[in-house]
């Protein structure tokens, strides 16, 4: 069928279990060159594919002419909208979005036509010679006009209102505070940009080696614009390159299909850094309005809040967004009334989606900034005017839901907010803002220190039914494991030979390639959802397994089953009496396929209530900041974070996600926006569009890791991806606010917001 | 579309391929020699997955067009460990957990070896600028400044 191979992953030697910092099975091919990643996906016979975009953000298409480029030497197919057999749109919520835009173009980037050659330079030539004939319209750029806009879509400018109402709505506080916050656009800013291989199948079909985060939803939306059944669309997950939300929706998908098929030859393409810049969506822009209601002892008692996201053209994940900004607009804290009203609009600017904290990043850089300006109004310790507020087990959220599983709220300020700092005052002029020479006055320099606190949901929420599928099949003493479950770099391939070597005491476990062709879906890896829904379908699969065998060697040799216990490759009877090798009785293999499903959530009702979601996880990050006030340039000297992750399951990846999640953090903070002016993306590469760098990141210093087990979850263990995106941000924000005494409404804090302040 | 021959070393290896004048270094290392340790995160210099040692200096692969590598010698990835026996900093990166999604690894760790080949005792400031054109979005860098710590402390004692 296809000679692509992409390789299982295998752990033989003795190996560590849940608890331990078990090493990556793919880790010594991630070292050594040899990892195969998307983009490094090679087939003799395969063409080369590319994708002409339009360059308005706002445009009708009179005409296409595909003549001159089906001509250029080398040129395989030029396909445009005509050509799509199936359903001409895709989306994960509404299939709202064009596989190729046909008679409008709604955002500056979208796919107009797609080429495939037998050599890049070809394929670079054939999308020149495409004559596309544009009529430029005004483009609508401004989420506050969209809903009294003409549409720009026929399914309207407005994405989804939200108007969440909660308790007693005549209360108001003996003391008020109001602010305005802005949120600018993030890019997850992957390292591998996205790549695919498609290769036709003699069935009819296709097999599609792709970077993603979830196969199975891809498959189903690629099959429907290609007018296939679902089976006959194979993805096979190949190596990923980082992708924080960005790989949640098609990008190359349907067009590595459509050339394939329609050529008969495997094509494979790449985009560029500054294609995927508009070959993915963002983080939503957010606009934010609060107004918080206390008593003088510093109780909350009422939030308001108008929040307005930026969806862009297309719908994609905009929905479950602007939900989960509704539904944790006022953060971690005890609130007994509330009135939030979210909006998402759709633009012609870049679509949004989702990036890593999904909603819970934009709010929390407003509710914590509304804390502080709190705090001060009463004149309070903003971590006193927290601790006094912050949720427990048993609390009720703005959407009427008590939290049955673990909150520890309190702890995680309190271990953070109490850890001691280790950031000295440097003199060293290398460790100052902006580094060696860039400071201009060192006298000038202010340090700010400041503390916040962020929620969010895991696994997905409002009713829908999230699960994940796994096989396991004991063989000759080793474990197989298959699972759809997208490894992006998070860890999962670690984690599930951690847990099938806990549950049946083994050493060797295999991982085959995750594909839709061999099991169902293991859901996304996003919403911090794969340790708990594919890590309990992997332990769900084992555990049946385990009784299985157990139930049959108990029969053969006449004991009770719960007298039998597998380890170190062995079944053994707890009197002592029985010790068997556990290949010697696994020559007949042993099999479970399971659907692991987690507690079903309901939908928001027309109030925002409802019990819409699984569970919690907290976050707490201390920043500590240097500013040079006259040039605007900020060091983050140290960030101190405790995190509520349920229990540890390997601490090394665990700590791993924390510092990741919250160097993401810092530069939403201070550096990273996507500058978009007319709808036009001014910053399209890693020379303008900013990330940090290991000079730009402090040391991460871990407070605690708050070990609550979350009942449900496989041992405990909850997601821990996202917190630390979360909270970051708004702690490195208000530790600017303390250096400067700027209210700086805008996130990321640009030097001008500093250096011309008052100007 | 004319062709240069190109002969030069890579990973020790004497190689020769054709490539037009135009070709990145990188697109010949990844498409004529199979090479694919070496990444496009970017393609503007700015984010060092394309690092490689070129006469032992690091350089941006795909800011090198494929005919200035007429005999140099180059280092990839692929050429740091000893036949089996990985270098110190694959093992300390393994052991550290210093790598996640591992796209941005071939580019680091080629660039922690430049910097311990000129300097086997640099402070953690050195490291990170050496490392400061290496962009990774997963780890935060902690555990790759550790990392690299910790090689530098293998290669000293193994060197003695």
């Amino acid at each position: 069928m296809t000679d692509v191979r992409i390789d299982e992953t295998r752990t033989s030697e003795r190996a560590p279990r849940i608890g331990e910092s078990a090493p990556r099975p793919d880790g010594i091919p991630k070292v050594d060159g040899s990892f195969t990643f998307s983009s490094d996906l090679w087939h003799d016979r395969m063409l080369w594919g590319g994708t002409l975009r339009s360059p308005h953000p706002s445009a009708r298409i009179r005409s296409i002419d595909i003549g001159p480029a089906v001509a250029v030497t080398g040129v395989h197919a030029v396909l445009t909208a005509a050509d799509v057999p199936g359903n001409p749109a895709y989306g994960l919520e509404h299939a709202d979005q064009p596989v190729l835009a046909a008679d409008v173009v709604r955002y500056e980037g979208e796919p107009v036509a797609i080429v495939a050659a037998d050599h890049p330079e070809a394929v670079r030539l054939a999308l020149e010679a495409i004559v596309v004939d544009y009529e430029s319209t005004v483009p609508l750029v401004d989420p506050g006009a969209a809903e009294s806009s003409d549409p720009i879509h026929p399914d309207g400018n407005l994405i989804r209102r939200i108007h969440l109402r909660h308790g007693d709505q005549d209360v108001v506080g003996e003391v008020v505070v109001e602010g305005t916050y802005e949120v600018g656009m993030q890019d997850q800013a992957f390292l591998g940009p996205e790549s695919g291989l498609a290769v036709p199948a003699e069935d009819g079909g296709v097999d599609l080696f792709i970077a993603t985060q979830w196969l199975h939803v891809d498959r189903d939306q690629v099959a429907a614009c290609l007018g296939l059944a679902p089976e006959l669309v194979r993805l096979t997950l190949a190596g990923v390159g980082g992708a924080f939300g960005a790989r949640e929706d098609l990008s190359l998908h349907a067009h590595l299909c459509l050339l394939a098929l329609h050529t008969r030859r495997p094509v494979k393409m790449v985009y560029s850094r500054e294609e995927s810049f508009h070959g993915h969506v963002h983080r939503h822009p957010a606009r934010m309005w609060y107004r918080h209601h206390a008593d003088r002892a510093g109780n909350l008692l009422r939030v308001e809040a108008r929040l307005l996201l930026d969806g862009g053209a297309y719908a994609s994940s905009s929905g479950a967004v602007i939900a989960n900004a509704t539904c944790f607009a006022a953060g971690p804290y005890r609130i007994p009334s509330a009135d939030i009203e979210g909006v998402v609009v759709r633009t012609n600017n870049p679509p949004c989606g989702a990036m890593r904290g999904f909603g819970a990043v934009q709010t929390c850089i407003g509710h914590e900034a509304q804390m502080d300006r709190l705090a001060a109004a009463l004149d309070m310790d903003p971590v006193e005017l927290r601790m006094r507020n912050v949720l427990a087990s048993g609390d009720r959220l703005l959407t009427g839901q008590v939290i049955t599983g673990t909150a520890p709220v309190a702890e995680v300020l309190r271990t953070c907010a109490d850890h001691p700092s280790a950031a000295a005052l440097s003199e060293d002029p290398m460790s100052l803002p902006g580094g060696a020479g860039r400071t201009a006055d060192p006298e000038h320099v202010h340090r700010g220190e400041a503390i916040a606190l962020g929620f969010k949901n895991l696994l997905f929420s409002e009713g829908f039914d999230d699960f994940s599928s796994a096989l396991c099949r004991l063989e000759d003493g080793i474990a197989t494991i298959t699972c759809a479950c997208a490894e992006v770099g998070q860890g999962f391939v670690t984690l599930a030979q951690q847990i099938t070597r806990e549950v049946l005491g083994v050493d060797d476990v295999v991982l085959t390639p995750a594909s839709t062709a061999t099991v169902g879906s293991a859901g996304s890896t996003s919403a911090s959802r794969q340790t708990w829904m594919s890590g309990g379908a992997v332990q769900a699969a084992c555990e049946e397994v385990r009784t299985t065998l157990l139930t049959r060697v108990a029969a053969e040799h006449g004991v009770d089953p719960d007298e039998l216990v597998m380890a170190d490759g062995r079944v053994m009877s707890l009197a002592g009496a029985l010790d068997i090798d556990l290949a010697s009785v696994t020559t007949e293999p042993v099999e479970a396929d399971v659907e692991f499903h987690h507690a079903p959530t309901s939908p928001l009702d027309e109030y925002g209530q409802g019990d819409a979601h699984v569970s919690f996880a907290f976050s707490a990050h201390r920043a500590i900041v240097d500013v040079d006030r006259d040039l605007g340039l900020v060091k983050v000297v140290e960030l101190t974070t405790s995190q509520d992750v349920g229990r540890v399951l390997n601490p090394l990846q665990a700590v791993g996600q924390l510092e990741g999640g919250a160097a993401q953090g810092v530069g939403l903070a201070v550096m990273e926006e996507v500058q978009v002016l007319d709808g036009r993306i001014r910053n399209a590469s890693f020379t303008d569009y900013l990330v940090p760098t290991a000079l730009d990141m402090p040391p991460v210093e871990i407070a605690a890791l708050i070990e609550e087990p979350e009942p449900g979850a496989p041992f405990g263990a909850k997601g821990i991806g996202e917190p630390p995106s979360i909270s970051s941000t708004a702690a490195v924000v208000a530790a600017i606010r303390a250096a400067t005494d700027l209210e700086l409404a805008h996130v990321p804090v640009r030097p001008t917001d500093i250096a011309l302040a008052g100007a | 579309m004319s062709r240069t021959h190109i002969t030069c070393t890579v990973n020790g290896d004497p190689v020769d391929f054709l490539a037009s004048d135009g070709t990145s270094l990188l697109d010949a290392l990844r498409d004529e020699l199979g090479l694919t340790g070496a990444k496009e995160g970017c393609g503007t210099g700015d984010c060092g997955a394309c690092s490689v040692l070129i006469d032992g200096r690091l350089n941006c692969s795909c800011l090198v067009f494929a005919p200035e590598a007429e005999g140099t010698e180059i280092v990839t990835v692929e050429g740091i460990a000893d036949d089996d026996r990985l270098h110190p900093l694959q093992q300390t990166f393994l052991e550290g957990a210093a790598l996640q999604c591992g796209i941005c690894t071939p580019g680091v760790l080629i660039a922690a070896k430049a910097l311990l080949d000129a300097n086997p005792d640099p402070t953690e400031t050195e490291i990170r600028y050496a490392l400061a054109g290496n962009l990774c979005r997963c780890t935060g860098y902690d555990k790759i400044v550790r990392s690299v710590q910790e090689a530098a402390v293998q290669l000293k004692g193994a060197a003695r």
